[in-house]
């Protein structure tokens, strides 16, 4: 695109900061864009082609060009925001993606103000002139509202972020393992919270039927502390697992969290409960008729 | 995107035992077009099926509105269970587990509570009553407050 | 048994599931040597339970069978009417020497169900019909050996 507009001064004289800038933003939108193009904001983020991240600070461009013409320089709410707020929220959640905090994020916002500004600068004979001191002073608060537009969509793309992370958290951290024929087990590692207990449920209860269990072990070695909130979890996946016909162990059962049950009151009613993983799976290998015995008779016991 | 055509609220009339089937059936229907887990179907028509059943039972008959809401961050889906019936005379009691004035195991209300994420009674004596639900096809739930 | 309610508005009731057609069924209960077995499936009206329960309670007091097995791997939803309905069923069976296993139960039913606050307890479960009847056959060698 061909940039062939000259500068009259003569007009921009009469004309307030807002206005100038606006038409400077105008004016020179494909020189600013190319320039920041080559920022790290604009450059890490449109990998794939330069022409993208140009044509991103194209569209950043107008948008603030807007703004100014609106003389809303300082208004994080100025709809000339509008065409690009959703751009700008996923530019600042890929790079929250590239491990960039909101401070760096900020920082990468702050260095596109010296580009555009050096630009507005060559536009005036004199950059010292009040004139154009004014001038950039308007670009400077017009660039630091665009870091607080940015920084806003961060704090609710960064919402989503944690919802996803913790939604793929609940997936992760629990495996269920299947120990022997008809035995699966879940070893619980962390806080027990309604939605992971609920995942937890659904994950034993689905490989009950996968597997055809009729042994259920829930290990909660890994379970920091059980309250009665984490009790009452326990039991319903207990009673869920017994619906479906087959029988829950509780195991890891570390001897400061059985004080806690006891001292709270809890009732883990019949709630079946080894101290060990072990102890849970030679329960449910003798209840099927399995039993464990050392292959010679001279070596070490075998509980 | 799921198409937000299926945004139309329905309304079912709840007379007798088969329009309590028809009733379960269309939750079914909406929650799944809306994108709610098997889980979340079942929780949502099962409190379907006994709020469905107090409206029949002790309010005389009645209807359901169905709602879907696709506006929010979540779709989500509003059943609203209206009667002119003779109204709930002591809420807080028909609230409580066991509390039964009609030959049920009374869960009807307190269980259909815990099945839902929203829930809300309005009830008038002699006037009827209309209980409110609605679920929302989130994976992560919401911080729920307390009871 | 049912008529169809007359409030709603026409062209709104149920195209396939109507009072008696469709899904309008007759529980199946084959008698297999000493057990009873019944399948429950698809929608279960209100009136139908009972009914069943009543044919059960019948066919074990004549057939003197030791088992009942009810598979509900075909339904989708138990609320706590159908959820009383299964207890009782069991209840009564063992008064009449029977012993009862309720086989089947699908995952999302089984949460719901204990959410709703129905455990059901004291009612023999089993994964599927073939381990229900493993069960009830060889219950005397299993379930007594505990350590």
């Amino acid at each position: 695109m061909q940039v062939s507009v000259s500068v009259s001064e003569e007009n921009a004289e009469q004309e307030p900061p807002a206005q100038q800038v606006s038409a400077f933003l105008e004016r020179r939108r494909e020189q600013v864009a190319q320039r920041w193009a080559d920022a790290a904001l604009f450059r890490t983020v449109f990998t794939v082609s330069r022409d993208e991240a140009v044509e991103a600070g194209r569209s950043v461009a107008a948008a603030l060009a807007a703004v100014a013409a609106a003389g809303r320089l300082d208004d994080i709410r100025a709809p000339g925001f509008e065409a690009v707020r959703d751009q700008l929220g996923r530019m600042a959640a890929s790079r929250g993606r590239m491990g960039i905090d909101t401070d760096g994020l900020a920082d990468e916002v702050a260095a596109l103000r010296e580009p555009v500004t050096d630009l507005l600068r060559a536009e005036f004979p004199d950059p010292n002139a009040p004139e154009a001191q004014e001038c950039v002073l308007a670009l400077t608060v017009l660039m630091g509202t665009l870091r607080l537009v940015v920084l806003e969509t961060t704090v609710s793309a960064g919402e989503e972020v944690i919802a996803r992370q913790r939604e793929q958290l609940h997936e992760v951290a629990t495996p269920v393992i299947k120990l022997w024929e008809s035995t699966v087990a879940v070893p619980l590692i962390g806080t027990l919270d309604s939605a992971r207990s609920q995942t937890v449920m659904e994950s034993l209860l689905d490989a009950i039927v996968a597997e055809r269990a009729r042994y259920a072990i829930l290990d909660i070695t890994g379970v920091p502390t059980v309250d009665s909130l984490v009790a009452q979890h326990l039991m319903k996946t207990v009673a869920a697992a017994r619906l479906m016909g087959a029988e829950c162990i509780v195991s890891g059962i570390r001897p400061a969290i059985a004080q806690t049950i006891v001292q709270l009151g809890i009732d883990l009613g019949t709630v079946l409960t080894r101290a060990s993983l072990a102890d849970a799976l030679a329960y449910a290998l003798s209840r099927q008729g399995v039993e464990i015995a050392p292959l010679r008779t001279d070596s070490a016991g075998v509980r | 995107m799921r198409a937000s055509r299926h945004a139309a609220p329905a309304s079912l009339p709840i007379g007798s035992d088969a329009d309590l089937a028809w009733v379960r059936q269309q939750v079914r229907q909406a929650a799944a077009e809306l994108g709610f887990g098997l889980v979340q179907q079942t929780k949502l028509v099962t409190a379907a099926s006994e709020l469905a059943r107090n409206t029949l039972v002790h309010g005389g008959g009645g209807h359901v509105e169905i709602t879907p809401l696709d506006s929010g961050p979540a779709p989500g889906l509003r059943l609203a269970f209206v009667d002119a019936g003779p109204g709930i005379r002591d809420l807080d009691r028909a609230m409580t587990d066991g509390y039964t004035s009609g030959g049920g195991l009374g869960l009807g209300l307190s269980g259909a509570k815990r099945l839902v994420q929203e829930f809300e009674v309005d009830t008038r004596p002699g006037e009827g009553t209309t209980v409110t639900v609605t679920a929302w096809a989130t994976v992560v739930p919401p911080a729920r407050p307390g009871p | 048994m049912t008529g169809p309610s007359g409030s709603g508005p026409a062209g709104f009731g149920p195209p396939v599931a109507g009072p008696l057609g469709g899904h309008g069924f007759t529980v199946p209960v084959l008698r297999l040597g000493d057990i009873l077995l019944v399948t429950l499936q698809g929608e279960l009206h209100d009136g139908m339970a009972e009914q069943l329960q009543q044919d059960i309670t019948d066919r074990i007091a004549h057939t003197r069978v030791t088992g009942v097995v009810i598979d509900i791997s075909g339904v989708d939803v138990v609320d706590s009417f159908l959820g009383r309905v299964l207890a009782e069923i069991a209840a009564g069976a063992e008064l009449l020497a029977a012993r009862t296993v309720l086989a089947g139960m699908r995952p999302a039913v089984a949460i719901t169900l204990v959410e709703l606050g129905l455990t059901l307890p004291g009612l023999r479960t089993a994964l599927d019909v073939e381990r229900a009847m493993e069960l009830l056959t060889a219950g005397e060698r299993q379930g007594e050996g505990s350590p």
